[in-house]
């Protein structure tokens, strides 16, 4: 309850006096919109469809970019860590390219594809499929080989050990990794649709700013925040609670 | 042929109505005195001069030196030894989850070329899947056979009451005590109905109490599925509590250095007399044994 107190007054001073500031107009209300303009623009975005449509496009980008991100990243990960020479050669090369911004990828992305989807879903993958695969592979690592043994044991082989062993094994070991691919598929797929005029969250944001209008990119960013907090905060915790409730684990607040 | 009542060999008691009837009562004799015909029959287990040697440092150590033995259908064997002596790694041959480097492990008759749901290991570890529940651990085996969902559940029910944790089918493991959890391993191995059981030191990390609680429920079990077990230990009144026959093994090369048959009837009490004289007894040949290694281990150590 404390917290809860705490963050209302927080937010309500910040409100307060975001709305004092804008009541000074010490700049124009298009560099500076007060609150309820933002308001304004949330609600005529949502009663026109303009942000429905732009959510429905982008949820569906990402869901299918990171479903890819997953499945490579989890394959390439099991790769590497069962085989010492993928592990010395690929796995250097993945460390690198993860210093790369995943926007980065997009030239690249529409000299092959063009101003098509795929050149969207690439940079997604591009952005997420490293986080995983890295995970991944140090969670085969870190397994303790108990659980292969006792898998083989009990008459699991090849495919099989794998999906009903050793993938379920090393999910705790994988979370971390599933989580920060989330968020780098998140911020990549943003800023591609920023650059890449085709609908979508970040398409939406750039229309703001080519119409001078400030409400509409506060709205919109307002609403990537959300989505962001609510798959992060909803979907990954709820897994998270489940796999420590399972395990044993204790939470690690 | 006659007709006339043969002489009860441990093999043919299997087969007597009730396992747990009068058996004579005698104390710990040679193994080499059993009744003549026993070793007739094909053993379910065969180890055939099975040698194994490691690379340590580039080293070579031999961790078994031709290893004999057999164990009859429905037998109850343990091995005991000091440790390193490499007794768990036998199991792991016979489990077809390592290989020898010479000699053939022999399933009736036939060799063992990999894992096989006909011969189950319960680990010194367990290995439990945490992720599962205590049901979905006990029907695993099951579920890998293919055996569809509404014949599993019956299986995995029937099992559960036989280790009596029927209660806890939803449970996790973690929420297990140490005791539940080897019960839970035990009903795991039993429910993909092995003719042979593997068991690794499974009751080492328990404490006294449960230790003997789950000594009367293992031979309870044993009675009630005729399987035949190996049953690895560094604890000897548990080997001559549980076994038909104890095997010592000699510390590194491990190899067999005398078998013991223990004749006392069951269900037997750890605390009984006899059975402190049968462990007393095999514990005699046995120190020399851990004197041997305790002596290799002061010496790596100073």
């Amino acid at each position: 309850m404390k917290t809860v107190a705490r963050q209302v007054t927080f937010y309500a001073i910040a409100i307060g006096a975001w709305l004092v500031v804008a009541r000074l107009h010490l700049w124009p209300p298009y560099l500076f919109p007060p609150p309820q303009g933002v308001l304004e623009s949330l609600w005529t975005g949502f009663a026109d469809h303009s942000f429905w449509i732009a959510i429905a496009v982008s949820m569906k980008r990402i869901a299918i970019g990171y479903a890819l991100s997953v499945v490579i990243g989890v394959a390439l990960g099991v790769g590497m860590g069962s085989s010492k020479f993928l592990e010395q050669t690929l796995g250097g090369l993945l460390v690198s390219l993860q210093s790369l911004p995943s926007i980065c990828w997009l030239p690249m992305a529409v000299l092959w594809f063009g101003l098509s989807e795929k050149a969207i879903l690439f940079v997604v993958v591009m952005g997420s499929v490293l986080s995983v695969t890295i995970a991944m592979e140090s969670g085969r690592k870190q397994l303790p080989k108990i659980y292969a043994m006792a898998g083989r044991n009990l008459g699991a082989r090849g495919f099989k050990l794998f999906l009903f062993v050793l993938f379920p094994a090393s999910l705790p070991y994988l979370l971390t990794g599933l989580k920060q691919g989330w968020a780098f598929a998140w911020r990549s797929l943003i800023a591609g649709e920023m650059i890449f005029v085709s609908l979508g969250l970040g398409q939406l944001l750039m229309m703001g700013r080519d119409l001078n209008d400030m409400s509409q990119v506060i709205a919109v960013m307002i609403l990537i925040v959300t989505i962001g907090y609510i798959v992060d905060g909803l979907i990954f915790r709820t897994f998270e609670r489940r796999l420590q409730y399972k395990w044993g684990l204790t939470s690690a607040t | 042929m006659t007709t006339s009542p043969q002489p009860v060999s441990i093999a043919d008691r299997r087969y007597l109505p009730s396992r747990f009837a009068a058996w004579p009562a005698s104390e710990v004799v040679p193994a080499q005195s059993l009744p003549a015909g026993v070793e007739e029959q094909t053993p379910k287990v065969a180890l055939n001069d099975i040698t194994l040697e490691y690379k340590t440092n580039g080293l070579p150590l031999l961790a078994l030196d031709r290893i004999n033995l057999q164990v009859k259908a429905g037998e109850f064997l343990c091995i005991v030894g000091p440790s390193g002596c490499g007794k768990s790694t036998l199991l792991h041959l016979i489990a077809g989850l390592q290989q020898p480097t010479s000699g053939t492990v022999l399933i009736d008759g036939k060799a063992v070329d990999g894992p096989g749901t006909d011969r189950i290991l319960i680990f010194q570890e367990l290995g439990l899947f945490p992720w599962l529940t205590v049901a979905d651990n006990v029907g695993f085996g099951l579920k890998m056979k293919g055996i569809p969902k509404s014949e599993r559940k019956l299986k995995v029910g029937y099992y559960l009451r036989l280790v009596q944790l029927s209660q806890f089918a939803d449970s996790y493991i973690h929420q297990l005590s140490g005791g539940m959890r080897q019960r839970v391993a035990l009903a795991r191995a039993l429910a993909t109905e092995p003719d042979v059981l593997l068991m690794d030191e499974p009751f080492a990390a328990l404490d006294a109490q449960t230790r003997d609680l789950l000594h009367d429920e293992l031979e309870r079990i044993w009675a009630e599925t005729g399987r035949t077990i190996i049953f690895v230990t560094h604890n000897v009144r548990e080997a001559a509590r549980l076994g038909d026959r104890v095997a010592v093994f000699t510390f590194r090369p491990g190899r067999i250095k005398r078998e013991f048959a223990v004749e006392q009837p069951r269900p037997r009490q750890i605390e009984d007399p006899a059975i402190s004289r049968c462990a007393k007894e095999i514990l005699g040949d046995l120190r020399e044994e851990i004197n041997k290694s305790l002596e290799q281990e002061y010496r790596v150590s100073s």
